[in-house]
């Protein structure tokens, strides 16, 4: 029924989000870096001065590639959820395409991603690690992370249309995500026979990937490069297909 | 696809469509009562088996009582929700003004609201730019282009909508009563811009309660009663017989 031009709307509505999020606040895109800094500190703190660590070297940098994907995907995952139902007025109203409203909230929340990013590769240079070749994988392993997300947020999204408790079940899990991923611990403290279902998860996986490439400047390991292509692109065309199944049902539910 | 292929602008062919009365039973609670239970969620049938085409060039009234299914009826038309049973065909590009100002933020300029709008109605970047000065021009609110919209009175934001909609020059326009937007000079404009739409061949599909708007904009119109159709034929003769109906109901009701 719509043949409009989805880039252009795409890039309309992400950039609707970024200014409505970012006009009415006088610090603006620094509200991106302060989380991520503060976060940095405290656990730096905790596990340089209560809880020493030895192994890890460099541990801002270090706690930092397990901060910058975790944040991002809680902030994206929780809007995602909510987007279908806190467009409402869009899906009641306008034709446009469904699949279009929970992959621009996605990629508003890129927008903060970028700005992180941009934080995260400057304290690697401050910290005196160089730029090294390996950098050129950094926009991959990322790609796969929004593709990841985006087919979560179609998931969850059209659930919690039908069932409203799904935004607190994700809120949750969100929760429980920041101890199963290695944000501030490493990954040779995991037991072996944990490794190869930790690896499942995309989230452990960039965060892994991150800090080869930027700590150690050695390339992502392929199998972890491998289950983390496999695993985005699955959920992402499952997330598309039980969608698409649900999104008959949204008029009449929001 | 001004209609050269030959197919009607809109058909509907024994459409139903019905709600779910629990619809707004939406915790897991109530899911899981409802399966306990075993209850099936009642219907409430909003249409039921309406046939009708509209060809291009067509305007078509839809008119009832309230609750009739009017809107029902429109939503369908533009997309937003499918039938239950039957087949519904909608031939060209659509713009549809149900509510003026769907889509548009308070916290956003004139300016980024007509883009974000265009781009919905389906345009592309290069004919949103190119229309953009037109869309402006025909609201008239000067300056306040570039004023954020909570800014704007509520005819401004109803002429800009309008504006917006029809400069995205739609093959049909599907209007839910919103004709009397704005003041009556800009009435006039909008009616006279409406009636340029009928002459270069373009299908309107509209509810109004306004017999003015309607006599000017359509020949032909459709009264729904409970979701089923009464009547399909010229305006003058459906409009008479849905008011005689209505005085009897209301004749009846004060006896």
């Amino acid at each position: 029924m719509w043949h409009g031009d989805y880039l252009y709307l795409i890039q309309n509505l992400v950039m609707k989000d970024f200014r409505i999020r970012y006009r009415n606040m006088s610090l603006g895109v620094l509200w991106s870096l302060l989380n991520p800094l503060v976060m940095m500190g405290v656990l730096t703190f905790v596990f340089t001065r209560i809880f020493p660590n030895p192994n890890i070297k460099n541990f801002p940098v270090f706690v930092l590639c397990g901060m910058v994907p975790y944040s991002f995907f809680t902030v994206a995952c929780i809007s995602g959820t909510t987007s279908i139902v806190e467009n409402a007025g869009l899906i009641k109203r306008v034709p446009v395409p469904r699949e279009v409203v929970p992959i621009t909230t996605v990629l508003s929340c890129c927008i903060h991603l970028v700005v992180q990013i941009g934080l995260l590769l400057f304290i690697v240079l401050v910290s005196g690690k160089g730029i090294n070749l390996q950098w050129f994988w950094l926009p991959l392993v990322w790609v796969f992370e929004i593709v990841f997300v985006c087919g979560l947020a179609l998931l969850s999204a059209s659930l919690n249309v039908f069932v409203r408790d799904t935004r607190y079940i994700v809120e949750s899990s969100t929760t429980v995500l920041f101890w199963l991923v290695p944000v501030f611990y490493d990954f040779s403290s995991i037991p072996l026979r944990f490794k190869g279902i930790y690896e499942l998860n995309p989230v452990a996986a960039l965060v892994l990937s991150l800090r080869r490439i930027l700590l150690n400047a050695e390339p992502p390991v392929g199998t972890t490069l491998w289950k983390l292509a496999a695993v985005s692109v699955t959920v992402f065309l499952a997330g598309l297909v039980v969608f698409r199944r649900l999104k008959a049902g949204f008029y009449e539910r929001i | 696809m001004n209609g050269s292929d030959g197919r009607p602008a809109i058909v509907f062919h024994d459409v139903w469509k019905s709600f779910s009365k629990h619809a707004g039973q939406i915790l897991i609670r109530d899911r899981v009562l409802q399966w306990v239970h075993a209850r099936r969620p009642e219907k409430f049938h909003a249409l039921r088996e309406v046939s009708f085409s509209v060809q291009h060039g067509e305007g078509l009234a839809v008119i009832g009582h309230n609750g009739a299914g009017k809107s029902t009826l429109l939503n369908l038309a533009t997309g937003l929700c499918e039938p239950d049973r039957g087949r519904l065909e909608v031939n060209g590009r659509v713009a549809a003004l149900l509510d003026l100002g769907a889509g548009f933020h308070p916290d956003l300029t004139g300016a980024e609201n007509v883009h974000i709008n265009a781009s919905l109605m389906g345009l592309s970047r290069r004919e949103a730019h190119a229309r953009y000065d037109d869309m402006v021009a025909f609201a008239e609110i000067g300056d306040f282009i570039n004023e954020p919209l909570r800014t704007y009175s509520s005819g401004m934001i109803m002429r800009l909508a309008f504006s917006v909609a029809v400069n995205v020059d739609p093959d049909i326009l599907i209007v839910d009563e919103v004709l009397g937007v704005g003041d009556l000079a800009f009435q006039a404009k909008c009616r006279e811009k409406i009636l340029g739409f009928r002459r270069s061949g373009k299908t309107i599909l509209c509810v109004s309660h306004s017999n003015d708007t309607l006599k000017d904009v359509c020949q032909r119109a459709l009264w729904l009663d409970h979701g089923r159709v009464m009547d399909d034929g010229p305006l003058a003769r459906v409009v008479q017989g849905y008011k005689e109906a209505m005085n009897a109901h209301s004749g009846a009701a004060l006896k």
